[in-house]
């Protein structure tokens, strides 16, 4: 086997086994959706009315429509819980490891960034047994025509968290960027509600969410789980992860001689 | 007994015949800074290939920005940096290759075996699993880590840590072997083992090492010695010829002028960085 992928092997088997070893985070990586599933849907779901949109062809519950934006929700948290185990890394100096390899740095990160898109649908296909057992199903198709959706989203969430990962050196600023990155990623989404009906409340917020690459990626999962393709959205997340994962290459690229991001 | 020990180590290892192509290491000319704060000034020296060069310097002096520097952890303003011949500015990736560094930071995961720990670093220089199995073997062996190959890094003291460390970056047959204080924080009965280690590895297979210290007693008398002070090169010429009459700490001191800092002891001193 050449020697890119005999890294790159290496670098997924790495992540895996992280996160084997991390159970706490899988544990809470299923429970924070099934929470959202179980408890917060069914509170919410009398508060709102739900119209027929594509891909959905009658009338659904809430938990139904939410599945999609949590299956989001759970590539999201992991994607940005990999780089911040690269800003740990970079603390514990094992990341010097992978940045003095004879290697192409970008091909040693897109690794890396495969790595956490594994684990990222592996952990969407637990949750969507768990939410199956809980009553919501989808077609049998759309378990399988989501998986390319899964990786695609993967790779963009995961290469918006490598490129902040560039530029935090420290985890307690980390923190600020959940606070600031993530909540209103999903909030400013549609994995809650559907985006008409933010577009009652602001259509300044309708706006920003409709352009959040955070939405696309949820649209795009929502309609392959019905065995649909949304050009537009899978348009949208191609392009999203490009750029993403394109300034994650530049923040880790040294010829920028700045100290505060590798050394 | 140690002597008996590495000599045995070295036959064990000649007769495998790796690690036996050596190479030079020179630096020329290399400047950096940090904003306005100039941490390096025009550094330049040479390494004979099959040389133990000791980079020795108080806390501060620019060792680890150097260190940083020859690794391309970061980069900066050009200058020429050979390694084993291969040009680092030019041709950072094969200069890699012919690079083993132990950092001054712990980067061993610890969540993993030594053994998991090696090969993932040996993947990371595209060497494949059963390839590297047997280079494993040899550079544990080298370093008498071998019983502990299935240990987790997180159950190991201080000392096998960083033997698992420099086994490890002997791993792909480097030609030239960088360590930044790599006995920092180890009592002294381990800093002297691991201090023979290495002297062992470049007499033995003529390895080119440069071993950044601010310890005058890592060095032996006939290794070069470059001090490094304010970012600047003071001395260069071997630890007999800087010492003259006196010793290396002496002449280290009086060089530095740092007799009456803290930054130089000729015992451990824990947590110390420059």
């Amino acid at each position: 086997m050449n020697a890119y992928l005999t890294a790159m092997q290496a670098i997924i088997w790495r992540e895996g086994l992280r996160f084997v070893h991390q159970r706490e985070r899988f544990v809470a990586a299923l429970v924070r959706p099934l929470v959202w599933l179980v408890v917060f849907a069914a509170g919410f779901r009398a508060a709102l009315g739900l119209s027929i949109n594509p891909p959905y062809q009658t009338y659904i519950t809430y938990e139904t429509y939410i599945v999609p934006g949590l299956c989001g929700m759970v590539i999201l948290f992991n994607g940005m819980q990999s780089s911040l185990s690269l800003v740990y890394d970079r603390e514990m100096g094992s990341m010097r490891l992978l940045l003095t390899s004879p290697l192409p740095r970008w091909w040693l990160l897109v690794s890396k960034l495969l790595g956490s898109s594994v684990i990222s649908v592996v952990q969407v296909y637990v949750f969507l047994v768990l939410a199956a057992g809980f009553g919501v199903m989808m077609p049998p198709l759309g378990y399988v025509a989501v998986f390319p959706a899964l990786v695609l989203t993967g790779l963009m969430l995961g290469g918006l968290g490598l490129f902040l990962s560039s530029w935090i050196r420290q985890l307690e600023n980390f923190a600020g960027v959940m606070n600031f990155v993530i909540f209103p990623m999903f909030f400013l989404s549609s994995a809650l509600y559907p985006l008409w009906k933010m577009a009652e409340s602001s259509y300044v917020l309708f706006l920003i969410c409709s352009y959040n690459p955070f939405t696309q990626a949820v649209e795009l999962i929502r309609f392959a789980l019905y065995g649909e393709f949304n050009a537009p959205a899978s348009g949208w997340t191609a392009l999203a992860t490009l750029v993403f994962v394109g300034l994650a290459i530049w923040g880790y690229d040294t010829s920028r001689g700045k100290k505060r991001s590798l050394a | 007994m140690l002597l008996v020990r590495i000599q045995g180590c070295a036959a064990i290892l000649c007769q495998w015949d790796w690690l036996s192509v050596a190479g030079a290491f020179s630096v020329s000319g290399l400047s950096h800074s940090y904003g306005v704060r100039r941490a390096l000034d025009d550094v330049s020296f040479d390494v004979e290939p099959g040389q133990f060069c000791a980079l020795l310097g108080p806390n501060g002096a620019g060792k680890s920005t150097l260190f940083s520097r020859l690794t391309r952890l970061i980069t900066g303003t050009p200058a020429q940096i050979s390694i084993a011949g291969v040009d680092l500015e030019t041709n950072p990736r094969t200069a890699l290759a012919r690079m083993g560094i132990v950092f001054q930071q712990p980067t061993l995961d610890l969540d993993l075996t030594v053994f998991q720990n090696l090969t993932y670093f040996a993947a990371l220089h595209g060497i494949a699993a059963r390839d590297a199995r047997p280079r494993i073997a040899a550079a544990l062996e080298r370093l008498d880590m071998a019983e502990r190959a299935h240990e987790k890094a997180r159950a190991l003291n201080g000392g096998h840590r960083r033997r698992t460390e420099i086994a490890r970056a002997l791993l792909h047959r480097p030609q030239v072997l960088l360590l930044d204080e790599a006995t920092v924080g180890l009592d002294a009965a381990t800093r002297e083992q691991i201090t023979a280690h290495v002297h062992a590895l470049c007499t033995d297979e003529g390895l080119t090492v440069l071993w950044a210290t601010h310890l005058t007693d890592e060095i032996a008398q006939d290794n070069q010695v470059v001090i490094l002070h304010q970012g600047r090169v003071l001395a260069n010429a071997t630890a007999r010829d800087i010492a003259g009459a006196r010793d290396l700490k002496t002449a280290f001191l009086a060089l530095t002028g740092t007799e009456t800092e803290a930054g130089v002891v000729s015992g451990p001193s824990p947590g110390a960085a420059s």
